[in-house]
């Protein structure tokens, strides 16, 4: 019995090595079309961009050369790139809250009543699917200062509106707003499925235990049960809200006076109307690096935070 | 004190009914079992007792005063559920102590961040601290009170869900299947504790479920109901010896008890035959009410066709003459064995045979008919 054991086991594991580096062959084909993919669509050119944000390269020119940090110092020094980093954390900052606020409350309201659930739903769910240029246009028109909308309905309450996208001190609250608008419908959708995965005897027990008040069910039950859905659409919409670009290009081009100056528009302006490659890829690498340090952030905090279990 | 009192309840979900007519009155103090199948509407009952439903028609009153139309939370009720419904992001301790903070906490001590400055607050929590260390020794989880119900065991969590339930002392506990969830060698034991904490609390228990040995083994009585009526209420030892429905006759018992159509009585020697009330179409008896004999000159008889030996007993299945019925009979290994295929009669206790008429109902007992 031992015996053959002895002689068994070198053949035996011989055949197993062999057997390993076939699985693994055959693991690598499998997932050969996305590492192929990625590497051609997402790593190539991020690794493209990183080199020549060391290089004085413009868009369209025969040679370039390597210049060192050289963009990078540039950007440190101009105030634009600054007024462009502040602008886009304080719209991050209006948009986030605002999206999950608001989609959290829609949601709670359209679950509360059976009522034209689906209506409301869709009609929530549409501003997500529109595309953002052509919607920008027509927020363009409803701020305009004499002939748009909104200014009109403030002056039925005799209110005097202001030149919303023109006004230094409204041109960015007023593009957060219309973040807000084309956002929180996607964000309600996915509290609205959050909630149906609630047990309902846990509303139950709340109710016995005596917390049947609305707010009591928001604090004991939902709003904890709802925290994995909720930490998914902080994220979403923060890394949305980060690259916000269609809304500034059309209304406000960065304007007036950098006020509403964001990142990925600094960025465009840079590359394709200056021509400034090297200083724009410079650009967009400090770009990536901050969502990529959100990212990593975020995904460490959910970790820890949200599951219960 | 807190004696329940169900009055001609019903309730319908769209067109079905899931209650018919249900009235029960519930003594202060007793342990009482729900017992049914699926769906025959007993955790609706217990729901309804509990303010989690409205019944369509009929009362409930709990102590004596009527609760119709009141909360869950002005009924003095305390329910455990069969998920035992934690809530996952709190500890044990609140758990524990949510039912305690939400009555005894004003609105303004209760929210969160500013509810610590509010005054008053401090001593509050220091009565609840003691409170729930208390439950929590009680039912031994005073060393799980800062884990999350995440990493407790489903022994664990049903112990917690227990003490949420008892630490506000309330007159009426109602279990829905609180068992159903643990393995069989646990439900066991939360039986024992179960019904040890319903002595020590002294107050009043329905508990809900579909095992009958659960129901037989812990309660004073025992409801059974199906397709939403109840078709007896009694004590277990009532229910096993003298069910008043063969439905009742059939979920009560382990093995089943035998049922027998009147056919293979016919030419009975001991006359029991001739003893049977005109109405009788099924008799029944339990396995141990019959004795076998060979030869089979006693009717009804048959086929051994298989023998479980359970160590203290041995149960034959015996399949009678025509084959289409089976009875099982308890015999001791001390008696002689009967070996499969051999042929067997029944003589069955005349005074332990039950007889059911075409709609399952209970009819004339044999003793009565021979006394008559």
């Amino acid at each position: 019995m031992s015996l053959t054991a002895s002689i068994q086991t070198p053949i035996r594991s011989v055949v197993r090595r062999r057997h390993r580096t076939e699985e693994a062959a055959i693991g690598w084909l499998a997932v050969s079309p996305a590492l192929i993919l990625l590497i051609c669509l997402l790593f190539g050119p991020a690794a493209a961009v990183i080199l020549f944000s060391f290089t004085d390269w413009q868009l369209g020119a025969a040679t370039f050369r390597f210049i060192g940090t050289e963009n990078f110092a540039a950007l440190w020094a101009d105030p634009p790139f600054w007024k462009a980093l502040i602008n886009t954390c304080l719209y991050v900052a209006i948009v986030v809250p605002g999206t999950v606020g608001l989609g959290l409350a829609t949601a709670l309201l359209i679950e509360a009543s059976p009522a034209l659930r689906g209506f409301y739903r869709a009609v929530h769910f549409l501003p997500v699917m529109s595309t953002m240029s052509a919607m920008a246009v027509v927020w363009g028109t409803m701020l305009h200062p004499s002939i748009g909308l909104v200014n009109r309905a403030l002056a039925a309450f005799g209110v005097t509106g202001v030149n919303w996208l023109r006004d230094e001190h409204t041109a960015l609250l007023a593009l957060a707003l219309i973040g807000i608008w084309q956002g929180f419908g996607f964000a309600m959708v996915l509290f609205v499925s959050g909630l149906k995965a609630v047990p309902q005897q846990l509303y139950d027990a709340a109710a016995v235990d005596g917390a049947d008040g609305v707010l009591d069910r928001l604090r004991i039950v939902t709003l904890p049960m709802l925290g994995p859905v909720t930490m998914f659409v902080i994220i979403l919409s923060a890394s949305r809200a980060f690259e916000v670009f269609d809304s500034v290009r059309v209304l406000t081009q960065g304007g007036p006076n950098y006020a509403s100056e964001v990142l990925l528009n600094r960025l465009y302006s840079e590359s394709f109307d200056y021509l400034r490659t090297g200083y724009g890829a410079a650009l967009t690498v400090v770009y990536l690096a901050i969502v990529v340090a959100l990212t990593l952030a975020q995904a460490r905090f959910i970790e820890r935070r949200v599951h219960y279990s | 004190m807190a004696e329940i009192e169900l009055r001609g309840i019903e309730k319908h979900y769209g067109e079905t009914p899931v209650l018919k007519d249900v009235s029960l009155k519930i003594e202060d103090g007793e342990f009482l079992t729900l017992v049914g199948p699926s769906g025959c509407g007993k955790s609706t009952l217990l729901r309804i007792i509990a303010g989690l439903e409205d019944q369509d028609a009929g009362e409930v009153s709990v102590g004596g005063r009527p609760v119709d139309g009141a909360r869950p939370k002005d009924r003095d009720v305390a329910m455990v559920f069969q998920s035992y419904a934690l809530y996952p992001h709190l500890t044990v301790f609140d758990n524990i102590a949510l039912p305690l903070r939400t009555r005894q906490l004003s609105f303004a001590q209760r929210l969160p961040l500013i509810g610590p400055l509010v005054p008053g607050r401090a001593g509050i929590e220091r009565s609840i601290r003691v409170e729930v260390e208390q439950a929590a020794v009680m039912l031994d989880v005073a060393h799980l009170l800062h884990r999350k119900p995440g990493q407790l065991s489903g022994g664990q969590r049903q112990r917690v869900a227990l003490g949420r339930a008892m630490v506000r002392r309330p007159t009426v506990f109602l279990m829905d299947e609180p068992l159903s969830n643990l393995d069989a060698r646990l439900r066991v034991q939360m039986r024992t504790e179960i019904t040890s904490l319903h002595r020590r609390l002294g107050v009043t228990f329905v508990y809900v479920t579909h095992d009958q040995s659960e129901a037989m083994t812990m309660a004073d009585r025992v409801a059974v109901m199906m397709g939403g009526e109840l078709l007896q209420v009694g004590p277990p030892e009532e229910l096993y010896r003298d069910p008043q429905d063969l439905r009742v006759a059939e979920m009560i018992g382990s093995p089943k008890i035998n049922i027998v159509t009147r056919a293979h009585w016919k030419d009975n020697r001991s006359g029991v035959s001739a003893a049977l009330a005109p109405q009788t179409r099924r008799l029944a008896f339990r396995p141990e009410a019959a004795v076998l004999t060979t030869p089979a000159d006693e009717l009804p008889n048959g086929t051994v066709t298989n023998l479980e030996n359970l160590g203290s007993d041995i149960f034959v299945h015996v399949a009678l003459r025509d084959g289409a019925e089976t009875a099982v009979v308890r015999t001791s290994p001390d008696e002689r064995r009967f070996s499969l295929g051999c042929t067997v009669g029944l003589k069955v206790d005349a005074a332990r045979l039950m007889q059911f008429d075409e709609g399952g109902r209970r009819c004339g007992d044999i003793e009565r008919v021979a006394a008559a």
